[in-house]
C-alpha cells in the first residue's frame, strides 16, 4: 500500500548520512525534474547501477546518464510491520521494481494494497512530493 | 587460484569465550582484554608470547590499542580485516609466514547494551566519508524506508521463495533447530526450551516475509581464539585444532545483503568462490565435512548456504531443512550444533569455538567422531571460510 508517513517526524533524505554522495547526485537532480536517470558505460553500455566510477566490464572510466522510460515490474517487495524508522507508518512497503532498460530500483508503489501486489507486476513511474525539500519516484499500476 | 602453502600450517591452540550477556556492563576494551587472557591461559601461552593480534574492522578496540590493555611490550604483527572470519585468514597467513609466532584473533562487541546498539550501518557509515559503493546504495534505498537488515534481506528473501518455492513451515526448521540446540549449550543465553513450528509460524514478521525467529539477536561478547603453528602447538597445553585450509571469496555486482542488480540476487556466488577454493587448497570436498557451521545471522541464507558449499544440489535445500532431521545432531550434516547465531546471538566467532570444541569433543551437543569442520561466514556479502580438522 501507499507509504503514509508521521508529519512530525523527518523523512530519510538521500543524504541521510549528511553528504549526498557525489556518484547519486545526478540520480535525485534528475528525480527534481521528473526523471529517472541511470548511469551507463559510455564505452560498452554496461549499466553502472548503483552508480560507481569504472565499469567493471570494460573498464572504461567514461560514463552517461541516460532518463529511464520510467516503466517496468515489481521484482520483489517487503512489507514493514515494525517500522526501522519514526517517518514510516506500518505496514508499507518497499519494492524492488525492473525498469523496462534492465537495471533494478528500490521504491514505494502508491495505489496498490497490499494483496494485489505480486511479482511481475507492470508499473510504472509517479513522482510523489513526501517533504518540501523531497520528491521520490514511486511506482503504480500502468494505466 | 592461489598458492596452497597455507595448507595445515596453522592450528588453533586455545580459545576464550566472555560469557554472553544482553548488558555486559564493561567496556568493550575491558572484554578484549579478558577474552584474550582466557584464550592464552587455556592455550598455556604467555601473554607476553602473544606477538600477533588481528580482529574484523567493526567490532572491538584495534589490535594496537588492545596490546596495551594486555602489557604487551611488542607486536610483530597487527591487522584488521573486513566482516565475519575473514581475519582469520590474517592470523593463518602471519603465523603459516613466519611473520609472528602467537597471533590472537579476537572479536568484542557489545551489540545490545553498547555503543552499537544503534543500527550498525550508521556506525559503518561514518567511517565512509567519501562515495563508495556500499554507501552510495543508502541513497537509492532509506529514503523509501528500506532500512535495516532484516528489511534487506527480505527484499532478497521474498524473490527466493518465488523462485525456489520454499515455504515458511521449511525454513522454520532453521530457528527451531538452533533452539533445540541452544536449549543443550550452556553458553547460550537465548532459548531455554526449544520452539515449535507453530511458535515460528506466529513470530512477528518484522519485514515480512523476514520473521523476529528468522534474525540473530542482538549481545554482548568478546571472544579470543590463539592460532600457532602445528609444530609450536605440540608444547603447549591442549590438543591442537589444524587448519586445513581458509579462503575468501568475492563476486561481482556483490553488496552487503543488497545484490538486488545481479542477474539473479538468490544465490550466494560468493560463498560459491570460497568454496571453491577452500575445498581446492584443503584436497577436501563436501562429503568430507561432518560438521558445518554455517552463517545464520538470518535463516533464509542456511539453505541458500547449504547449497553454495556443495552439501547439497541446486533447489534441494528447502527439503533438506524441512523436518530438521537431516542438519540435526546425527543427521545426515549436523549445522550449528551449538544453537548458531539464532541461539546464541549475533557473534560469528562463535562458529569457530564450536568448530574446536567439536575436534576436541567437548561440545554441549557433541558430533560423534568429528574429525573436520567447515566454518562459513559472510553470507549475503563478501564470504570467508575455513576448514579444520582433527591432528
Ligand atoms: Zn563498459
Amino acid at each position: 500500500m501507499s507509504v503514509e508517513y508521521n508529519a512530525d517526524q523527518k523523512i530519510p533524505h538521500p543524504a541521510m548520512w549528511g553528504v549526498l554522495y557525489k556518484s547519486s547526485t545526478p540520480f535525485w537532480d534528475g528525480v527534481k525534474e521528473k526523471r529517472v536517470m541511470l548511469q551507463r558505460c559510455k564505452s560498452c553500455g554496461y549499466w553502472l547501477n548503483p552508480p560507481r566510477p569504472m565499469c567493471p566490464k570494460c573498464r572504461s572510466q567514461e560514463s552517461e546518464w541516460v532518463a529511464a522510460k520510467g516503466t517496468g515490474k515489481i521484482y520483489s517487495w517487503v512489507t514493514f510491520n515494525e517500522s526501522p524508522h519514526s517517518a514510516f507508518k506500518t505496514p508499507y512497503e518497499a519494492v524492488l521494481v525492473e525498469l523496462d532498460e534492465g537495471p533494478r530500483i528500490v521504491s514505494n508503489v502508491v495505489g496498490i494494497n497490499s494483496d494485489e501486489l505480486e511479482i511481475g507486476m507492470p508499473v510504472e513511474v509517479t513522482f510523489e512530493d513526501v517533504a518540501e525539500d523531497l520528491t521520490l519516484p514511486k511506482f503504480k499500476k500502468v494505466g | 587460484m592461489a598458492i596452497d602453502s597455507i595448507k595445515d600450517k596453522a592450528a588453533i591452540v586455545g580459545i576464550g569465550v566472555v560469557d554472553f550477556s544482553t548488558d555486559i556492563g564493561r567496556t568493550e576494551w575491558y572484554t578484549a582484554c579478558q577474552a584474550i587472557k582466557l584464550a592464552a591461559e587455556e592455550a598455556g601461552v604467555n601473554i607476553d608470547d602473544i606477538d600477533g593480534m588481528v580482529k574484523s574492522v567493526d567490532d572491538g578496540p584495534d589490535p594496537t590499542y588492545t596490546g596495551k590493555g594486555l602489557g604487551i611490550d611488542n607486536l610483530l604483527y597487527h591487522s584488521e580485516n573486513h566482516w565475519g572470519t575473514s581475519a582469520m585468514m590474517n592470523a593463518v597467513h602471519a603465523v603459516a609466514g613466519g611473520l609472528c609466532n602467537y597471533c590472537v584473533y579476537y572479536q568484542t562487541a557489545h551489540r545490545a547494551s553498547g555503543p552499537e546498539k544503534c543500527i550498525s550501518d550508521f556506525l559503518v557509515a561514518r567511517e565512509f566519508r567519501d562515495d563508495s559503493l556500499d554507501m552510495v546504495r543508502y541513497d537509492y534505498f532509506s529514503p523509501f524506508g528500506l532500512i535495516g537488515e532484516p528489511g534487506y534481506v527480505a527484499m532478497m528473501y521474498r524473490r527466493y521463495m518465488h523462485e525456489t518455492g520454499i515455504k515458511p513451515e521449511q525454513l522454520g526448521w532453521v530457528p527451531i533447530v538452533a533452539s533445540e540446540n541452544a536449549a543443550r549449550n550452556t553458553n547460550a543465553i537465548f532459548f531455554d526450551k526449544s520452539i515449535t513450528i507453530d511458535d515460528y509460524m506466529q513470530s512477528k514478521l518484522i519485514a515480512d516475509p523476514i520473521r523476529e525467529l528468522d534474525c540473530a539477536p542482538k549481545v554482548d561478547g568478546s571472544i579470543a581464539i590463539v592460532i600457532t603453528t602445528p609444530e609450536r602447538a605440540k608444547a603447549l597445553k591442549q590438543e591442537p585444532v589444524i587448519i586445513n585450509s581458509v579462503a575468501s571469496g568475492y563476486a561481482l555486482e556483490g553488496q552487503n545483503y543488497t545484490s538486488y542488480t545481479r542477474d539473479v540476487i538468490t544465490d550466494l556466488p560468493e560463498m560459491e568462490n570460497m568454496a571453491k577454493e577452500l575445498y581446492r587448497v584443503g584436497g577436501m570436498g563436501p562429503k568430507d565435512i561432518k560438521v558445518a557451521m554455517l552463517d545464520d545471522t538470518f535463516a533464509p541464507y542456511v539453505p541458500m548456504q547449504l547449497e553454495a558449499l556443495g552439501f547439497c544440489g541446486k533447489g534441494e535445500a528447502p527439503a533438506f531443512i524441512e523436518g530438521g532431521d537431516k542438519i540435526r545432531v546425527g543427521g545426515q550434516l549436523p549445522v550449528n550444533p551449538d544453537g548458531g547465531e539464532i541461539g546464541q546471538g549475533r557473534f560469528i566467532t562463535t562458529r569457530i569455538v564450536e568448530a574446536v570444541r567439536q575436534i576436541r569433543g567437548t561440545s554441549t551437543n557433541q558430533v560423534a567422531n568429528t574429525d573436520t569442520v567447515l566454518v562459513a561466514s559472510g553470507a549475503g556479502g563478501p564470504a570467508d571460510g575455513m576448514i579444520c580438522r582433527k591432528e
